[in-house]
């Protein structure tokens, strides 16, 4: 079980208090009629889904309730960081990315 | 390659088993083939079977990371069933369950089919009435699928139980006869065999890097640790690792890779008679021919490809089995383990030519592609030696998700994810 820091609770916690949200940073779109159908698979579909470095939202839905957002490997499940809905990306040492492929 | 028979087993009895040869080849790759697929599991290995074997195209390699069959292949529950809701999945999964059926004699591999019957229990009003529904469904597809009154239940499975004072009771249940299990390894080792002795290069131990493609965008091969191959076609069929290889031909995939356990009891007589699965109280439990009781739980909540996942969910899977299995308490569990599912919004696979040319994917199987491993070997076979779908793919397209024909199998999953 992950132990996952709330930027809210200030506290380390376990994760049964908590619901995974998915992918972070999604801006939802200010008008939906307007986008095309590609702009909207982009943003209702595809997900980075990295072998590395993942944003993602969390809510510590046991606990005070409140999303926020969290920086986790996904090769090692550990969290570099949990931070505020609202506040920027972090950087975070992110690992080695896939070795280039010819074009 | 050798036939096995009980004449080359007496034989080789005779001779202390000492004329048995290795199964597959192990060669070190060539500079270039007709045809590359990414990923020895079985969907992988299937598909290469079936192009040598059906398409007469046998310069085709199979290039792996790890070991073949290691994968997802090698750590599913092995359910076999085709009782899903929509046109579409029922035309993959019965093609499966037709392939599966004539399997071993096909191989000369003995994948231990065995059709036992998977059953799928209601416990609300809800899960009543969407079960009948599927029912209907299969029924106008023509797949085999029955609903059971709790004590029918219970005489097809007498270890349920069917008490009313259960915290959940049985309301019923679908069964579905022509469903059961198969031995996964001898699925991924038959169909290895199968596909080297018609001349198919199984590369082990050779991770795929990079993908390469000419100035007009289209595909000339793969990067690897042992090198480059060059192949016009390439077919990626790498489950939890999808969307990393994808990316490395610029496609974001529209997939999300989550750990899925399973653990398996000490082993005991014969005593589970089919497989049971409930999505209400969320689990799903066979008895393996060594005696061991399989059992599957759910995703975890988070993203990973570390092929591990939180020990409250494997806790939490044997509360479910437990109440529906009491005489089952005192089992002790001897091992569990992870594996990496790719998973869709819409929960239906992607077996289809991609927007580059040259390059195929089959995969977002999510929590249960081993049941569809020779069909969608077969279909995506043909997908890339025509370089163009299968009646029965056409459906399962990488495009569905922008112009919204959807095949939304959510509620066809035996475990919430």
């Amino acid at each position: 079980m992950l132990l996952i820091h709330c930027p809210y609770c200030e506290e380390e916690r376990p994760e049964v208090e908590f619901a995974g949200a998915g992918e972070a940073h999604i801006d939802r779109p200010k008008d939906m009629n307007a986008m095309s159908d590609a702009e909207f698979e982009k943003f209702f579909f595809i997900r980075d889904n990295p072998k590395g470095v993942n944003y993602e939202r969390w809510r510590h839905i046991h606990g005070c309730g409140r999303f926020f957002n969290a920086a986790r490997d996904t090769v090692s499940d550990k969290f570099l960081t949990t931070y505020k809905s609202g506040e920027k990306k972090p950087e975070v040492a992110t690992q080695k990315p896939v070795q280039g492929a010819k074009k | 390659m050798r036939n096995y028979s009980v004449f080359s087993l007496a034989r080789e009895a005779l001779r202390g088993h000492k004329g048995w040869a290795e199964q597959w080849r192990s060669p070190e790759p060539k500079k270039s083939y007709d045809v590359i697929i990414v990923g020895a599991g079985g969907h992988g290995l299937a598909t290469a079977y079936y192009l040598a074997k059906e398409h007469g195209i046998t310069n085709v390699a199979v290039i792996e990371k790890g070991w073949l069959g290691g994968g997802n292949t090698g750590r599913n529950t092995t359910i076999i069933r085709s009782n899903y809701l929509y046109d579409e999945s029922a035309g993959i999964y019965n093609h499966a369950i037709k392939l599966w059926e004539g399997l071993s004699q096909e191989l000369n591999y003995n994948i231990m089919f065995s059709q036992r019957g998977v059953m799928m229990l209601a416990h609300n009003v809800h899960d009543v009435q969407v079960f009948k529904r599927h029912i209907h469904a299969n029924r106008l597809n023509g797949v085999d699928n029955a609903w059971l009154t709790p004590e029918q239940a219970k005489e097809f499975c007498p270890p349920l139980n069917i008490s009313k004072q259960a915290r959940y009771p049985v309301m019923g249940a679908a069964l579905q006869r022509k469903g059961g299990t198969a031995r996964h390894d001898a699925v991924a080792w038959g169909y290895a065999r199968g596909a080297s002795d018609r001349g198919v290069d199984i590369i082990q131990q050779c991770e795929v890097t990079g993908i390469n493609r000419d100035a007009a965008g289209n595909v000339t091969g793969v990067e690897t640790t042992k090198g480059t191959i060059n192949a016009k076609k390439v077919g990626v069929v790498a489950a939890g690792h999808s969307s990393v290889l994808m990316q490395m031909a610029d496609i974001q995939m529209p997939l999300e890779s989550f750990p899925l356990q399973a653990l398996v009891s000490e082993p005991v007589k014969p005593i589970m008679p089919c497989v049971v699965m409930s999505n209400t109280v969320h689990a799903y439990i066979s008895q393996s021919d060594k005696g061991e009781l399989v059992i599957g739980a759910g995703t975890d909540q988070y993203t990973s490809y570390s092929q591990t996942g939180g020990l409250h969910i494997l806790t939490h899977t044997l509360d479910a089995i437990v109440e529906m299995f009491p005489i089952f308490s005192r089992m002790k569990m001897l091992r569990s383990w992870g594996g990496i599912v790719d998973v869709t919004p819409d929960r239906s696979p992607i077996l289809a030519k991609t927007p580059v040319s040259g390059l195929y994917v089959n995969c977002g199987w999510g929590t249960g592609g081993f049941k569809a491993t020779p069909g969608s070997g077969h279909v995506f076979a043909h997908t890339i030696a025509r370089d163009e779908p299968h009646e029965i793919n056409a459906g399962f397209t990488l495009e569905r998700f922008r112009n919204g024909r959807l095949i939304d199998e959510a509620a066809a999953a035996a475990v919430a994810h």
